[in-house]
C-alpha cells in the first residue's frame, strides 16, 4: 500500500509501507484502517472524525449507537423477562419474582466478592472451596460438641487466614492470582474433606440459629434476599465512596502507576482477597441455613464458573479496573431470569445448559462486534 | 476262662479298632472346602472404586467388604475419585497396570459408558469386574445393586398412595440428570406405573443435577406453578434436602408427600422419615447388598473361570419405607458401622 494509489494508512504501518501518514492515529485495528481506506483522496486536508481520535472511546461505531456489555446483557435479560412474562403463566407473580432473586442470592453474594477481586485485576478460584469447607468445618465442630461461639470464632479466624494468605502470596510473593487461589482452594477442600469431616454432607444441628435464619421471612421474602441486598449496598459503598475502595480500581487499572503515586497497592490486594473470603463464608452460611446442611460436593460443581460468569457477563472486565456492583446485579439478573423461565417451561437440563451457553455466547459476540478490542482498550493481564 | 480271655481280647480289639477306624474316619471326613476356599482366596486383592468415598453407601460397602475380605485373608483397598470421572478412570487404569493388580475390581460407575473400555481392559488383564449400584452398557462379571426401573415403580406407587384418591393427583419429579443410568431407569419405572394410573399426571420433571440448591430452586418454581401438587419424587436423598426446603418454604409441609431414594443411612433417611421431611424413602438394604457383593467375590475367585466369562445380575430387594412401617432396624447407622469395622 502506498500513497500512489491514493490510500492512506497510519501509525507504524506508514514507516513500513511508506504510505502517507495523515494523522497521529496510533496502532488501531484493521477496521479503523478499513474505514480510513474509504476516504476519497484529494479532499485534503482530511478531517479525522472525533471518534477516531486518540482519546475517543474504543470501537468503530458512533458513541451514541454503542452499548456497553452491561447494557447488552441488560437488554437480553429484559427481553427474556418480557417474553417469559408474556407467555408463561405464573412468571410475573410476586412469589416467582422473589424466587428468581432468591435463586441467585448466594451466587450473587459470591459474585460480589469475585467482582472486588477482578476489579483489582485478580481472580479468586478458591471462593467456592472456602464457602463450602468453612461452613462444613463449622457444622462439624458444632456436631462434635464445640460451643457455638468458639466454633464460629475459630472458623472465622480460619477464613480470614486463608483470605490473607491468598492476598499475601499474590501481593508480596507476586505469584499470579490464578495459581495461588487454585492451589489454596484445593488445599482448603482437601484438608477439611480429609482431616475434618467424614462425609460430603454435614447437617446443621437441631434448633441451631442457622435453621431459624433459614426460615426467617420479612414480608414473605426470604432473608437471603435482604442479605444479598445489604451486602450489595455495602460493596457498592466500599468501592464507590471509600478511599480503599477507590484504591482497588487504581490498583486494578494500573498497578505500577498506582504504586508510583503512593497508593499502598499490596495491602489493597490483600484486602480484596480477605473480602472475597468473608463473602464466601456468608454465602456458605446462607446455603446451610436454607438446606439445613452443607454438601461439600458443590466444590466440584460448575458454581465457580457461574460466579465468574455473572461478574464478567455483567461487564466487569477480567483486565481489571472496570465495573462495579451494578454489573454483578445485571449478570445475576440474566442468569436468574433465564434459569427460572427454562424451569417453568420444563426444559431438560442438557438443553438448559445449551440455551444458557448460546445466549451468553451471543452476548459476548455482540459485545465483541460493538466494542472491539484493540491495543488501546486491551490491557496486559487481559484473559 | 479262655473264652472269656478271648472275648475280652476281641472286645478290646474291637474297641481299639473302632477307635482306630474312628480316627481314620475323622481324617477322611476332613472337609475339603476350607482348604480350597483358603487356597482360592488367600492373599487376593479386592479394590473398590466408588464415585466418591464421601457418601453413605460407599462408606457402608467399604466397611462390610473390608470386614469380610480381611477375614478370609485378602487385601482390601479403596480409591476415592471424589466425584471426578477422570480421577476414577485414572485410579482404575493405575490399578490394572500396577504390580499389585487387584483380582477383583468393584466399580461404582458414574454413567452408562465412561468406564466401559477400562472395565474390559481390566478383564483382559485377568481382573474380575463387579459393578455396584449404577449399571453400565458393559457386561461385567456381576452387577450388584438396585433394579432402578423397579425402584422407580416403587417410588411412583408410594407417591400415588401418599397422594390418595381425593387429591389433585398431580405429581412433580426432580430428576437427577440425563446421563446417569440410575436417573434414566428410575424415570422409566415411574412412567410405567403412572401409565397404569392415567388419572395421575406428571406436571413437571426438572433436573437437579444431584445438587440440593438446584433441587430447591426448581422445586420452588414447580410448587409456584402448581401449588396443588400432592407428591414430589426426588431422585436421590443427597439432593432431596433441597426439595424438602422448598416444600418447607412454601409452607406446604404435610400437604406435599415427598418421596425419594437413598442408601438407608439413619441420619440421611430414617431420621427424616421420622420428622416428616420425607413421606417415603425407597431404601437400599445395605447389609444385604454388601453380603451379595461379598458372595459374588468369593464365587468368582473360586470359579476358576477367566474374567469376563459370565455376567450375573444380582438385584437388591428394595421397598418403600414410610413412617407407618418405620422400625428401629429399618436403617443402618454409619457411625456405628465404622466403629465396628475398625
Amino acid at each position: 500500500m502506498s500513497s500512489d494509489d491514493g490510500r492512506i494508512c497510519s501509525g507504524a504501518r506508514a514507516i513500513i509501507t511508506g504510505c502517507r501518514l495523515v494523522a497521529a492515529v496510533p496502532f488501531r485495528n484493521i477496521q479503523d484502517a478499513g474505514v480510513l481506506k474509504r476516504q476519497v483522496p484529494g479532499r485534503q486536508p482530511m478531517r479525522i472524525p472525533d471518534r477516531y481520535r486518540l482519546n475517543a472511546s474504543k470501537g468503530n461505531l458512533p458513541l451514541r449507537w454503542r452499548l456497553s456489555q452491561e447494557a447488552i446483557i441488560l437488554v437480553v435479560a429484559a427481553a427474556v423477562f418480557v417474553v417469559a412474562g408474556g407467555t408463561l403463566s405464573g412468571f410475573l407473580t410476586a412469589e416467582n419474582l422473589v424466587a428468581i432473586v432468591r435463586s441467585v442470592s448466594v451466587l450473587g453474594i459470591l459474585a460480589l466478592g469475585m467482582a472486588v477481586v477482578i476489579i483489582g485485576r485478580g481472580i479468586d478460584l478458591s471462593a467456592v472451596a472456602i464457602m463450602a469447607m468453612s461452613v462444613a468445618w463449622y457444622l462439624e465442630l458444632l456436631n462434635g460438641g464445640t460451643g457455638d461461639a468458639a466454633a464460629f470464632a475459630s472458623v472465622l479466624a480460619g477464613v480470614l487466614a486463608i483470605g490473607t494468605i491468598n492476598g499475601f502470596l499474590v501481593a508480596y510473593a507476586e505469584v499470579p492470582a490464578i495459581f495461588v487461589t487454585l492451589a489454596s482452594g484445593s488445599f482448603v477442600f482437601g484438608y477439611v474433606r480429609s482431616q475434618v469431616i467424614s462425609q460430603d454432607a454435614v447437617p446443621v444441628p437441631q434448633d441451631h440459629w442457622l435453621e431459624r435464619l433459614g426460615s426467617t421471612r420479612f414480608f414473605d421474602v426470604p432473608v437471603e434476599v435482604f442479605i444479598f441486598g445489604a451486602l450489595g449496598v455495602l460493596t457498592f459503598v466500599f468501592l464507590r465512596y471509600t478511599k480503599w475502595g477507590r484504591y482497588v480500581y487504581y490498583a486494578g487499572d494500573n498497578p505500577v502507576g498506582a504504586r508510583n503515586i503512593g497508593i499502598p497497592v499490596r495491602p489493597v490486594l490483600v484486602l480484596q482477597y480477605v473480602i472475597s473470603a468473608l463473602l464466601a463464608f456468608v454465602a456458605g452460611l446462607l446455603t446451610a441455613a436454607s438446606l439445613h446442611s452443607i454438601n461439600t460436593r458443590i466444590v466440584n460443581s460448575t458454581l465457580l464458573y457461574d460466579i465468574i460468569l455473572v461478574a464478567v457477563i455483567g461487564g466487569i472486565g477480567l483486565s481489571g479496573g472496570r465495573g462495579g456492583v451494578r454489573n454483578v446485579l445485571v449478570g445475576a439478573a440474566l442468569i436468574g431470569v433465564l434459569l427460572n423461565a427454562m424451569t417453568i417451561i420444563d426444559i431438560p437440563l442438557l438443553y438448559q445448559n445449551l440455551i444458557k451457553a448460546t445466549i451468553l455466547l451471543g452476548a459476548i459476540v455482540a459485545d465483541g462486534i460493538i466494542n472491539p478490542r484493540d491495543e488501546q482498550t486491551a490491557q496486559q493481564g487481559d484473559i | 476262662m479262655k473264652h472269656i480271655k478271648t472275648f475280652v481280647a476281641a472286645a478290646a480289639a474291637m474297641v481299639f479298632s473302632t477307635f482306630a477306624t474312628g480316627t481314620f474316619a475323622q481324617d477322611a471326613a476332613q472337609d475339603p472346602g476350607p482348604i480350597a476356599y483358603a487356597k482360592a482366596l488367600n492373599g487376593k486383592r479386592v479394590m473398590l472404586v466408588p464415585m466418591t468415598m464421601g457418601f453413605d453407601l460407599a462408606q457402608g460397602w467399604a466397611a462390610y467388604i473390608k470386614k469380610e475380605v480381611e477375614a478370609w485373608g485378602g487385601i482390601f483397598e479403596t480409591r476415592d475419585p471424589n466425584w471426578s470421572v477422570d480421577a476414577g478412570a485414572q485410579a482404575i487404569t493405575d490399578a490394572i497396570n500396577s504390580e499389585t493388580r487387584p483380582d477383583v475390581l468393584i466399580v461404582h460407575s458414574p454413567d452408562l459408558n465412561s468406564y466401559s473400555r477400562l472395565a474390559k481392559k481390566a478383564q483382559q488383564a485377568g481382573t474380575y469386574v463387579i459393578l455396584v449400584d449404577n449399571p453400565t452398557n458393559f457386561p461385567a462379571d456381576a452387577f450388584v445393586g438396585s433394579d432402578w426401573d423397579r425402584l422407580g415403580q416403587l417410588e411412583a406407587e408410594a407417591a400415588i398412595k401418599g397422594c390418595g384418591e381425593n387429591s389433585s393427583k398431580k405429581i412433580g419429579l426432580v430428576q437427577g440428570d440425563q446421563a446417569n443410568a440410575s436417573s434414566l431407569y428410575q424415570y422409566a419405572g415411574i412412567v410405567k406405573v403412572l401409565e397404569k394410573h392415567p388419572d395421575f399426571q406428571i406436571v413437571a420433571k426438572p433436573d437437579s443435577n444431584w445438587d440440593a440448591t438446584t433441587s430447591r430452586n426448581v422445586t420452588t418454581t414447580m410448587l409456584q406453578q402448581n401449588p396443588d401438587i400432592c407428591a414430589i419424587i426426588d431422585f436421590w436423598d443427597g439432593d432431596a434436602t433441597g426439595a424438602a426446603a422448598a416444600i418447607r418454604d412454601a409452607k406446604l409441609g404435610g400437604k406435599v408427600f415427598l418421596v425419594t431414594t437413598g442408601g438407608g443411612e439413619k441420619s440421611a433417611d430414617c431420621d427424616r422419615i421420622e420428622d416428616g421431611t420425607y413421606g417415603a424413602v425407597v431404601m437400599t438394604d445395605l447389609a444385604r447388598q454388601s453380603a451379595d457383593i461379598n458372595a459374588i467375590i468369593k464365587f468368582l475367585l473360586q470359579s476358576g473361570q477367566p474374567a469376563g466369562t459370565s455376567s450375573t445380575y444380582i438385584y437388591t430387594l428394595e421397598k418403600a419405607t414410610t413412617k407407618a412401617d418405620l422400625k428401629p432396624d429399618s436403617c443402618w447407622d454409619l457411625k456405628a458401622l465404622q466403629t465396628s469395622a475398625q
